[in-house]
């Protein structure tokens, strides 16, 4: 059974601020969608072992022909929300 | 120059383009036509090309010279979660209204190879998150047929925009049925290719393990021909499959032994009127010559529960990229961090929010074994009854849908209801294995006929098969 707090300390890490509202919304719908997958207890115990996640397995390009410095800068800057001569810019940390 | 846009296929398009009857300008042109008279209420396009023309104007060009290949000048739409360079692409979330795509994806680029016009980008429900295009944070978009229901989701504007006449072909992406499910609601052919065939790269992610971007069309022959380009290995897509993977075109029977999962059919919730069309289907199916063969999906039945257990996972690791520092919105709070989470406050929607905290809850310690590692078990399971299934027969069908396209707002307030709709589509993701939806019938709602849709699941890399016994049901013959 989930409770407000639940909620309150997922959001937090997953950095998400909710109102409120949010909270008592999410928490009801939430509930019966676990209650929903809970069905997958129900599937055989004796199924165990380490899971697959997915067929495929990731492949790797090998370390070489690296693009010249700088071929993407400006159009990656572009996006940023806040840059300084070309570095990103975020508020302080320490 | 009247264009036949309602039985215009890109063939047909093609030649007439070649034999100079019209040029790519007069075909855009046609099209922007009817997205000027009827997209203000549809709402299919978050955008239409500023610059569609001038791409126009390049192809004819090219047709000119006599190096037209069978693309060139045929115009497309692009859902809004696939990248084309120095175009803006949101994935119809706040959190990217101002975003401008940084490089192709692979299939815009192979497109771009042949000469396609990108007409605009499609509405969608946010980060594909949903099936009904209520999600989107720049307003739902309306089924042409009836414009007080849904076109479905979450692929609702790419197939819209072909069902309307508003574009030839559209590409979407499908992770739990996000491009059948809406061919089905408007009568339209999607395919959602096998999981690997299509490049990802430059597709923006949601469930990485399920994702496959798709072509949409009025007819299996513009389907297969969009496939056909777009498919292939891709280095910069981790998960790609080898082209020696594709079963080939000659390998394909004539007369094929096609699998029904009865016992699955049985699901609370099937609408009478979709049942009788698939009973309809079946028996059109027999006469045509194939054997009909009762096959059992045994673990089938726990598909939403292991997607809903496995998608709010892999969408909490995807989404955490939106945090408001190297791209996108940023809102500034109270310190560093807080910018975090006012940024995803703002810029994320309900749907997006609320799978990031199941996620994050099924990815917790304490929670891991009994949810994410057991879905995950079970997603083998589920596999292996594929397997088990085309050991036996060469292809199977189900509905695509249980029902037809609902009123918008009929289930936006009941989140698991409208995941239930995804039923029979969500499987085939699980598996990996291709599956196409094809219109097979009509309800009569209101004096609306909603349409019908059909699906046809093969195993792995056969799309082939689908192609074949697709056109063979809706009697589609190539000239």
């Amino acid at each position: 059974m989930l409770e407000i707090n639940d909620i309150e300390k997922l959001a937090t890490l997953a950095r998400i601020k909710l109102t409120d509202t949010e909270k008592t919304k999410f928490l009801k719908e939430i509930e019966p969608i676990l209650d929903y997958v809970a069905q997958l207890k129900e599937v055989s115990s004796s199924i165990s072992g380490t899971p697959k996640v997915g067929e495929h397995r990731n492949i790797a390009r090998p370390d070489e022909n690296a693009k010249e410095s700088g071929t993407h800068t400006d159009a990656l800057v572009a996006e940023m929300p806040e840059s300084e001569r070309n570095y990103l810019k975020v508020k302080k940390i320490l | 120059m009247e264009i036949d846009l309602k039985n215009l296929t890109i063939k047909k398009a093609h030649e007439d383009m070649v034999s100079g009857k019209y040029s790519a300008v007069d075909l855009a042109s046609a099209y922007l036509e009817e997205i000027k008279k009827k997209d203000g209420e549809l709402h299919t396009y978050l955008e239409v090309y500023g610059d569609v023309l001038e791409q126009a104007n390049k192809a004819d060009e090219i047709i000119k010279s006599g190096k037209a290949g069978l693309l060139t000048g045929i115009p497309i739409s692009i859902k809004d979660n696939i990248l084309i360079k120095g175009r803006k692409v949101s994935a119809g979330s706040k959190i990217l209204e101002n975003y401008t795509a940084t490089y192709d994806a692979t299939v815009i680029e192979k497109l771009k190879k042949e000469g396609v016009i990108f007409i605009g980008r499609t509405n969608m429900d946010e980060f594909a998150m949903g099936g009904s295009t209520e999600n989107s944070a720049y307003g739902p978009t309306k089924n042409p047929i009836d414009v007080l229901r849904v076109p479905g989701g979450s692929s609702g504007g790419a197939v819209a925009s072909v069902a309307s006449g508003e574009v030839l072909v559209a590409l979407g992406s499908d992770t739990g049925g996000s491009i059948r499910q809406p061919a089905s609601f408007c009568g339209m052919v999607g395919l959602k290719p096998t999981y690997g065939l299509v490049s990802r790269y430059g597709l923006m992610a949601m469930g990485s393990s399920f994702d496959q971007i798709g072509p949409i069309g009025k007819t299996v022959e513009d389907v297969e021909i969009i496939f056909n380009v777009i498919k292939g290995n891709d280095p910069k897509d981790g998960t790609s499959l080898k082209n020696s993977d594709l079963k080939l075109e000659s390998t394909v029977k004539n007369k094929m032994k096609i699998g029904v999962p009865y016992d699955s059919l049985n699901v609370g919730g099937l609408d009478k009127d979709v049942l009788d069309s698939f009973n309809e289907s079946i028996e059109k199916l027999k006469k045509l010559g194939h054997e009909i063969v009762k096959i059992e999906l045994p673990n089938l039945k726990y598909s939403l529960a292991v997607y809903y257990v496995l998608i709010p996972a892999e969408v909490s690791s995807n989404m955490a990229r939106f945090d408001g520092v190297k791209y996108g919105l940023r809102l500034s709070g109270e310190n560093g961090i807080d910018d975090y989470f006012v940024t995803r406050a703002e810029g994320l929607g309900g749907e997006v929010k609320r799978r990031i905290i199941i996620g994050t809850y099924v990815l917790s310690s304490g929670y891991y074994d009994a949810y994410y590692n057991k879905a995950n078990l079970v997603r083998e399971l589920i596999r292996d009854d594929y397997k088990k299934a085309f050991e036996k027969v060469d292809v199977i069908v189900t509905p695509t849908t249980p029902s037809v396209a609902f009123k918008i707002g009929e289930k936006a307030n009941d989140p698991l209801q409208m995941y239930l709709e995804d039923i029979f589509t969500v499987p085939v993701n699980l598996a990996g294995v291709p599956a196409i939806s094809v219109p097979c019938g009509f309800k009569m709602i209101d004096g609306k006929k909603l349409p019908i849709g059909l699906q046809f699941i093969a195993n792995h890399c056969d799309e082939e098969t689908l192609f074949k016994i697709s056109k063979d049901f809706l009697c589609e013959f190539t000239l």
